[in-house]
């Protein structure tokens, strides 16, 4: 059985290692980036480059060094380095030893052969088109569920009454996920772990502050790429709302743009009428329609050198203005020091705290 | 006599300030952190002890700055604050309708947007170091010139010399090609004076409206040569607290004030606290991935505080 491996980005591993079980493969689970994983990746990549191909360079030469053979990972769109890492990744681990080698999924919709043929090869078991849509529909429902679990975790953490208990029966019941195997089972765990995840006990009238959060996918996907910020938002008291989920992020990219993007796309209209790679026009988008639910605030976050956020960032500055909104920018990088931005989410969180709070400001413009 | 005290243990410096009930400073103190905040803390204490006449009643105190949490836990804050919103409550005593706060400390540089006594923006130097104080620090030592001399040597140049601002690597081969062509050290150093505010403009202060009233504070308001250099810059006059070096220190007093005044008692210790042992260690925990490196405080042999933990496990109960 071939081994092969993925990027790890937040708790999608769980879906995708038994979509490539079911395919016939043995998979090599990603681990968490942890130190060694930074260490390695500094070591072995450009200087320059960003955080996300750091971190899965680190995480590819662990997952080598436990006998990985084949990487899976997919491509980027528009003028974004992103969609060059693959074919990167594969040079520089085969300069230092490992012969693995990638596959690039690009997005179907555009790519729809060359696609097929990727499915073909990571197909070791060689089950029927039919046979791998069921094993995809398993995946999906399991990423789906995974999805919703977080995004639960967003609303209850600031509302709980015991600090730190949202976050333990979460780590519980994406287990029971995990175990899930048959479509009954994957909808009874999904259910369920839902439904005791909600039982945490927690204040519903509590007055909390919502903060939208854009930017990069790598590292808004992965919480130890970000120094877990939703979590210490949610400790901040403060309720999460994530622009991007991956299975939103599918959705968009293999058949059909959904609605929600095409909004995002509208909103954006404005300031940045094309796509300027990465997800530079999202985070703008985004950022109105926050804005426009009437959310208290926005963080973006970026990794250090990436130009597409770089851009967003500049136009943030008259967005934040115009739509009333307040924005903060994180750039991130190897640094795992915490002070830094605890200190600029706290000073945050007291900002749009006191801004919601104050009376309407004379810089109210009457309609009339 | 009642009083309230903030200390604000920054990367280079640490400061204590005690307020009086009625608003004045009855002592200040500025001493180097020299990276061992937990003897700058206690030699601190002692130092400020011996400033206060013997009738002063500490009533409540706050820490803030990047140590805050660990001078919050040894002295036992009523309140830790970040530095933002300290520094704007000490702005707003001394300078009741404040619009903008600029701040360059050691290690960092903010700008606080605020109207009508609201924090409303603020802004802080991301990943470049280029405008702060420690690089003004490391010019003069390269110079041989002491620090405090370092306003007026500007403020006497006569010619324009441009320096390159955006990076301190840019800026110091800048300096040293200029200073090899011959130009005059006081030209030179008013270019980087220059330098340093327009960098602090386009990147901390990019975006941001400026309006009047402009409070200056932090330690490198001690410099009149970048006072000068950002009234010439923003064309507005820029105004220096007495005690601009203390601020952060001022405003955590202040709100410790406010603290005590809802809870109406103050956890602080007392000052004897700075004959009693303390030490710091640090492991790293091996109980999952992540490898935190965890952080503690002990006093005498007990752990009074932790920090680098991702999960409850090593809380201090």
């Amino acid at each position: 059985m071939p081994k092969v491996t993925f990027p790890r980005m937040g708790e999608s591993y769980r879906a995708f290692r038994m979509l490539m079980n079911d395919l016939g493969n043995e998979v090599i689970i990603p681990p968490r980036p942890n130190k060694k994983t930074l260490d390695f990746g500094v070591r072995y990549s450009p200087e320059f480059a960003c955080l996300p191909l750091k971190i899965l360079t680190g995480t590819y030469v662990e997952t080598c060094m436990s006998g990985a053979e084949l990487i899976i990972t997919s491509g980027g769109s528009g003028p974004c380095r992103a969609g060059l890492y693959g074919q990167l990744h594969k040079k520089i681990l085969n300069s230092i030893g490992f012969p693995v080698d990638i596959i690039v999924f690009e997005a179907p919709k555009s790519h729809p052969i060359d696609f097929l043929r990727k499915v073909k090869r990571v197909n070791s078991s060689r089950l029927s088109y039919l046979a791998i849509w069921e094993c995809v529909k398993r995946g999906w429902e399991k990423l789906k569920y995974l999805d919703d679990l977080e995004k639960t975790t967003h609303a209850l953490r600031p509302r709980e009454l015991k600090k730190g208990s949202t976050t333990k029966v979460y780590r519980e019941v994406l287990e029971w996920i995990d175990g899930a195997y048959a479509m009954k089972e994957i909808h009874e765990a999904g259910k369920e772990a839902l439904n005791t995840l909600k039982l945490v006990p927690h204040d519903t009238r509590r007055a909390v502050l919502r903060v939208g959060i854009v930017g990069e996918i790598y590292v808004l996907l992965e919480p130890a790429s970000n120094l877990e910020i939703e979590e210490t938002l949610g400790n901040l008291g403060v309720e999460v709302h994530r622009s991007m989920f991956l299975t939103g992020w599918t959705r968009d990219n293999t058949v059909k743009e959904t609605s929600g993007i095409l909004s995002v796309k509208e909103a954006a209209m404005p300031y940045i009428p094309l796509c300027i790679g990465g997800h530079g026009r999202e985070s703008v988008g985004h950022t109105i329609l926050y804005a426009r639910d009437g959310f208290d605030g926005v963080i973006q976050m970026a990794p250090f050198t990436c130009i597409p956020e770089i851009v967003a960032r500049t136009i943030l500055t008259r967005v934040s203005r115009e739509h009333n909104i307040p924005v903060l920018t994180f750039f991130l990088d190897e640094q795992t020091g915490k002070a830094g931005m605890s200190t600029r989410l706290e000073a945050f969180v007291d900002l749009i705290r006191r801004k919601k709070n104050a009376p309407v400001s004379d810089n109210r413009i009457i309609v009339g | 006599m009642k009083a309230y005290m903030g200390i604000d243990v920054g990367s280079v410096s640490t400061n204590i300030a005690v307020l009086s009930h009625a608003g004045e400073i009855l002592a200040d103190l500025y001493i180097r952190t020299r990276g061992r905040p937990l003897e700058a803390i206690l030699a601190g204490l002692t130092e400020i002890a011996g400033l206060l006449p013997a009738e002063v009643e500490i009533c409540g105190c706050g820490s803030t700055g990047s140590g805050r949490y660990l001078a919050g836990v040894m002295i036992g804050a009523d309140v830790i604050k970040n530095e933002i919103t300290a520094h704007a409550v000490a702005a707003s005593i001394y300078v009741p309708d404040v619009q903008t706060v600029l701040e360059i400390g050691g290690q960092d540089s903010k700008i606080i947007i605020m109207r009508n006594g609201i924090v409303t923006d603020f802004a802080m130097n991301t990943v470049c170091a280029a405008g702060t104080g420690s690089f003004l620090d490391q010019q003069a030592s390269r110079l041989n010139i002491p620090i405090a001399d370092f306003g007026e040597l500007a403020l006497s140049s006569s010619a324009p010399v441009r320096i390159a601002g955006r990076c301190t690597v840019f800026a110091e081969s800048d300096m040293i090609h200029k200073q090899q062509m011959g130009h005059k050290l006081t030209d030179i150093i008013n270019g980087l004076c220059e330098a340093l505010v327009r960098n602090y403009l386009n990147n901390v202060g990019k975006g941001k409206e400026i309006l009047s009233p402009v409070v200056f504070q932090g330690g490198v308001a001690a410099n009149a040569g970048i006072k000068a250099a950002f009234e010439r810059a923003l064309g507005l006059p820029i105004i220096i607290p007495r005690h601009f070096g203390v601020m952060g220190a001022i405003g955590a007093a202040q709100l410790a004030r406010e603290e005590v005044e809802k809870t109406g008692q103050t956890l602080f210790k007392g000052f004897k606290i700075a004959g009693l042992p303390y030490r710091t260690g640090s492991f790293e925990c091996g109980g999952c991935p992540n490898n935190c490196e965890i952080a503690e405080i002990y006093e005498e042999d007990r752990v009074i505080g932790r920090w680098g933990a991702r999960c409850q496990r090593w809380d201090v109960l």
